[in-house]
């Protein structure tokens, strides 16, 4: 049977779409990271692997490595928050579990720079945290709370809090009580259960989680500018930096590439958590 | 765990993440300008901030890119969804991963990659290209709402139009589409957030002639704090929670 024109038109519309939004402007990054910098019209069409070589040079990786600690620890920190609080609202009573849900989404909804700046009016010389310990007389003057990285750690995991629990909290309600249950009974501590039962059952949720808190984490380069002090810098900073003030549009493109390349190793880690838990769960 | 130990652990995370929007509501409402110490109830600021022309105009410019972006999101990913799940063709798989890709991206990924494209064809930046950007952003979101919500249809409908006679228009305007519409509404809902939230791939695709709020609100919090600022946010905040409660609504009417 022939195709309707409906059908074609549907067809052709969306993939066209995604071509032109998704694979294009990818493979124009893509092509302009291995260009060479030209200080006047920005891009030489010349190849070269220039931006990806100083990329590798130790000044450059070690802001680079810097930047991917500073996300990793907010990671960890977000599943370390996350994991019991998600593990609490999937046990909850089912009568609450609804409500608590939405009340972790409200601010996962609202203007994550608008929240940037609430923070600021929490952290600030004579803001809430330090008018609160003054008045308990836990210290005497304030805390530099402030443009210190400190702040842009809190700023990090408040943002990106939300985006941790939701996977979590949805791989452990889907965990089956029996298997904890045959653990105990079979003389498993409570830690056992946890870490050889729990942990590897609930790992596509660890590893989603972790995903999409440390490559927003990589990029959120809004929140080293408004909490962290002139050195804090993700890595979205530095792509930004490159793009607009230093104007090195292939360096910027290669370092973006980067990030690409760390996402489909985090996808590829996703997938392969997925199918192993499936497995164990068979057994 | 202790009952008391959840409770109190549960608590903490909530207040951790309520107590910055609290302390903007209260300042929001403090006669006192800058200091945290209560002054008396005030509607002041948001006087003032009607009066901030700059504020105003980047906040309805962020509600018209919002509106629009939806509405193009939605059409685009609901057709997309359709296509995904009425059609059967080569290459069905690889769209699939590719919208799923498109979502996990990192959003200044997104953000550079079509700055590069505009760049590259010589768009100037403004309305259009921050639509581009935010229709980009949201699509993909729009496609798994719209799709999650075709899953549950009884595709024997969809069979008995055709066997009578339905012309795969008819099918999609008469059959797919009003049973899709809570999802396509809750859809529109969330990209209308997604637009609203987004700083990242605004940043990148939009230029000096059309500087939505985040951005406008971004240049002003270097300058230290506004009352008039937190006003607006309380607004921003009330407007998107209204939003995200409408859109779980409409996602529940199908359970």
């Amino acid at each position: 049977m022939k195709d309707s024109l409906f059908k074609r038109l549907v067809v052709t519309g969306v993939l066209g779409w995604m071509v032109l939004f998704g694979a294009v402007p990818t493979l124009m990054l893509l092509a302009v990271s291995f260009l060479k910098r030209d200080p006047d019209s920005l891009i030489e069409p010349a190849l070269s692997l220039a931006s990806y070589r100083e990329l590798l040079q130790p000044a450059l990786g070690s802001m680079l490595a810097e930047s991917m600690i500073m996300a990793a620890t907010a990671t960890l920190l977000c599943l370390l928050i996350g994991y019991p609080f998600a593990y609490i609202v999937a046990r909850a009573d089912r009568r609450y579990t609804r409500t608590l849900l939405l009340l972790v989404m409200i601010p996962f909804w609202t203007n994550t720079l608008i929240r940037t700046y609430a923070l600021v009016a929490v952290l600030k010389a004579d803001g809430v945290v330090n008018t609160f310990l003054l008045f308990l007389g836990v210290i005497d003057a304030p805390l530099k709370l402030m443009y210190t990285p400190a702040a842009v750690f809190i700023g990090l995991v408040y943002t990106l809090l939300p985006f941790m629990i939701l996977p979590l909290y949805a791989a452990i309600e889907k965990l089956d009580l029996k298997l904890l249950e045959a653990s105990r009974d079979l003389g498993a501590s409570r830690f056992s259960t946890f870490r050889k039962i729990t942990v590897p059952l609930t790992m596509p949720g660890i590893v989603s989680g972790c995903m999409l808190v440390f490559l927003p984490a990589l990029g959120m380069f809004y929140i080293p500018d408004i909490l962290g002090g002139a050195r804090t810098m993700l890595l979205g900073n530095y792509i930004r930096d490159q793009f607009l003030a230093a104007r090195n549009i292939p360096l910027g493109a290669a370092a973006s590439i980067a990030m690409t390349v760390i996402m489909g190793l985090m996808l590829a880690l996703y997938y392969k958590s997925v199918r192993r838990a499936g497995r164990k769960v068979r057994i | 765990m202790n009952i008391w130990v959840k409770r109190v652990y549960a608590a903490l995370v909530f207040a951790f993440l309520y107590l910055p929007l609290v302390v903007i509501a209260v300042y929001s409402f403090n006669a006192s300008k800058y200091s945290l110490a209560w002054k008396g109830f005030t509607l002041h600021w948001y006087g003032q901030l009607l009066k901030n022309n700059t504020l105003v105009d980047a906040a309805f410019r962020s509600m018209t890119i919002a509106v629009v972006s939806a509405t193009v999101s939605c059409v685009i990913g609901t057709l997309a969804a359709f296509m995904l799940h009425q059609y059967r063709f080569r290459g069905r798989r690889a769209v699939f991963a590719s919208i799923f890709v498109m979502m996990m991206s990192p959003d200044i990924v997104i953000g550079i990659s079509l700055l590069v494209l505009f760049l590259g064809v010589g768009l100037s930046l403004g309305f259009w290209t921050l639509l581009m950007g935010h229709v980009t952003l949201c699509v993909p979101f729009v496609t798994a709402t719209v799709y999650a919500r075709f899953k549950g249809f009884d595709p024997t409908v969809v069979e008995a139009a055709r066997d009578l006679g339905a012309a795969e228009y008819q099918v999609f305007r008469r059959i797919v589409l009003p049973m899709a519409a809570p999802g396509l509404i809750a859809g529109w809902l969330l990209s209308f957030t997604l637009s609203l939230d987004d700083v990242i791939v605004s940043f990148f695709t939009t230029g000096p002639t059309y500087e939505v709020l985040p951005l406008r609100i971004y240049s002003m919090v270097r300058l230290g704090i506004k009352p008039d600022v937190n006003a607006l946010s309380v607004l921003m905040i009330i407007i998107t929670v209204a939003a995200v409660l409408l859109s779980r609504r409409l996602l529940k009417e199908k359970s």
